[in-house]
């Protein structure tokens, strides 16, 4: 009895502290959501589904939308180049492979603002990329790159691109090479190689990449605002408004509860895939 | 074991994704150092630019109110954090609903905590400052220590337990002097992790923070800074946090091998 209730006893702190700071509080927004926003921005404790519908009316609807196209082409393009560089850090000799991820991986810990920020340095109307142009002879009004949705997709995907390689090493470096020599050595091509043997195997550390990257970007507010320029509104601007400007935090509660939702439709689809995968290997294997 | 062509490839592909992730900070740190301050010309080498921030007396502050809350969320994050992960990995047997718990403070989007914070802290009346801060970093940094410190129990060797608790040792003694010492490169790096992210933290801390300036912290400074323009100034302090966070986890890495979270 008592061996079972002392890892209990040092769990209890850190679990109180999560139960009251994380799970009520989300609770709450759960709440929040179905109650009616007071005449003066306060909330009234009557019950209405009002800001659920909000969120589907084509106003915000559209943001949302918008929103997601953003997330998933940022996703797709991180993707794309994080998977390269984890396949290429995976090809390198066994002993550089961790100094190689170390680095690939060193900016996503440094200050998401910081990072954000350079990317203004180099696209804003007198940024490097700008003088650059000059310098290489182009002439008259250059557009403007900052303040533009590609802005946002860029700090988007240079901000995410460390955890899509990360995600994907661990399945590359675990690849048995000799399952790729078999299929060579067997007649298949590289890129059929590639296709049919490799990318499944590794698929779910690219299902991981996308959605938290998806997941990520869809809720964010500080790309948006700085790379977007003011008038740019992605879900998480919208959140923001609703909590500290409009004060209409019922419908903010019902806008982050449609957010919680998507992720967590997200986290198990992503599931399936590794569960998928894994299945895949063992009847390979 | 891969051809040459493809060799170079993968060299050319490494420099692409490398020069794309570090050029951008480059010309941050770079710039930070050019006397006239500007992107258009390199007028000299100076340190101007950092005096000025010494010079400045919101930054000290908000920089000073960002390590107190670093440090405070630091330490009880630890602790709570390191006996979160003892106790799980003696159980061993733990329910899914308890894995999820411990791993969703690691992927829930920051606006989505912010806000069920700001809300939960609001409406139980509680004034808002450094202290709402403090606890709200917590809850993040608690889940990352305890991540790094499962990583270094998995390997632990539980015989040295059952040997304290044989030769008749209290258990918390036995917690005390064999179970912490064995675990602390681990504790370390945890902490220096947690230390990182939280004076890295902005959008957690800009909802709980309360109303007016005191309470502000140096991301947020950052941040109103920014949405000011981009002014040399920025550069250094960008430059110095960027600094501080990679030396805490350059240093968190060499204490624990490859025992960050996901690696």
């Amino acid at each position: 009895m008592s061996t079972d209730r002392r890892p209990l006893l040092l769990m209890s702190p850190a679990l109180l502290w999560l139960f009251g700071l994380m799970v009520v509080p989300c609770l709450l927004i759960l709440v929040l959501a179905f109650f009616r926003r007071g005449i003066y921005g306060g909330i009234e404790y009557t019950w209405t589904f009002e800001n659920i519908a909000l969120v589907f009316d084509p106003l915000y609807f559209q943001i949302f939308m918008k929103s997601a196209g953003i997330a998933g082409l940022s996703a797709a393009i991180a993707c794309v180049l994080g998977y390269a560089a984890a396949y290429a850090i995976a090809a390198m000799p066994r002993r550089n492979q961790p100094l190689l991820l170390f680095f690939a991986v060193l900016p996503f810990w440094s200050n998401y603002l910081v990072r954000t920020y350079a990317w203004i340095v180099l696209l804003n109307r007198e940024g490097l990329i700008v003088n650059f142009a000059r310098w290489l002879g182009f002439e008259g009004e250059l557009p403007s790159m900052l303040y533009t949705e590609q802005a946002v997709v860029i700090g988007l995907v240079y901000n995410y691109l460390p955890f899509v390689i990360l995600s994907c090493y661990a399945p590359l470096s675990r690849l048995n090479s000799e399952v790729t020599e078999a299929s060579l050595d067997l007649g298949a091509s590289r890129w059929t190689t590639f296709r049919r043997i490799v990318l499944p195997m590794t698929v779910p550390g690219l299902a991981t990449g996308f959605v938290f990257v998806f997941v990520l970007s869809i809720g964010n507010f500080v790309t948006p605002a700085l790379l977007g320029g003011g008038q740019f509104q992605m879900i998480g601007n919208l959140v923001y408004a609703q909590f500290l400007t409009a004060n209409d935090w019922p419908f903010g509660a019902a806008l982050s509860m449609v957010l919680i939702l998507v992720m967590l439709g997200l986290l198990m689809v992503q599931a399936v895939v590794a569960e998928r995968a894994s299945g895949a290997r063992s009847e390979n294997g | 074991m891969v051809d040459r062509t493809t060799f170079r490839l993968m060299l050319l592909i490494l420099g692409v994704v490398f020069a794309f992730l570090y050029i951008p900070i480059s010309v941050l740190v770079g710039l930070s150092f050019n006397e006239g301050g500007l992107p258009t010309a390199w007028t000299g080498f100076s340190v101007k630019w950092y005096a000025a921030l010494l010079a400045n007396d919101d930054i000290l502050h908000a920089a000073g109110n960002t390590l107190v809350v670093a440090l405070f969320s630091t330490v009880l994050a630890t602790v709570l954090g390191t006996l979160l992960a003892i106790g799980v990995e003696i159980r061993r047997r733990n329910g899914k609903w308890l894995e999820t718990v411990i791993f969703a403070p690691m992927i829930i989007p920051d606006i989505v905590l912010a806000i069920a914070l700001l809300s939960f802290f609001s409406l139980l009346g509680v004034k808002m400052g450094l202290h709402t801060i403090i606890v709200s970093h917590v809850v993040f940094n608690l889940a990352f220590v305890c991540a790094v410190v499962r990583a270094r129990l998995k390997s632990f060797d539980w015989s040295i337990v059952e040997a304290s608790t044989d030769l008749g040792a209290p258990v918390l003694t036995t917690l005390r002097r064999v179970v912490v010492p064995v675990l602390m490169p681990a504790i370390i790096a945890g902490a220096l992790l947690a230390f990182t992210l939280s004076v890295d933290e902005f959008i957690i801390a800009f909802f709980t923070a309360g109303a007016g300036r005191s309470s502000i912290t140096l991301p947020m400074q950052i941040y109103a800074m920014i949405r000011f323009g981009v002014t040399p100034e920025i550069n250094a302090l960008a430059t110095i946090v960027m600094s501080v966070s990679v030396c805490a986890l350059a240093l968190s890495q060499r204490l624990n091998k490859g025992g960050l979270p996901g690696q």
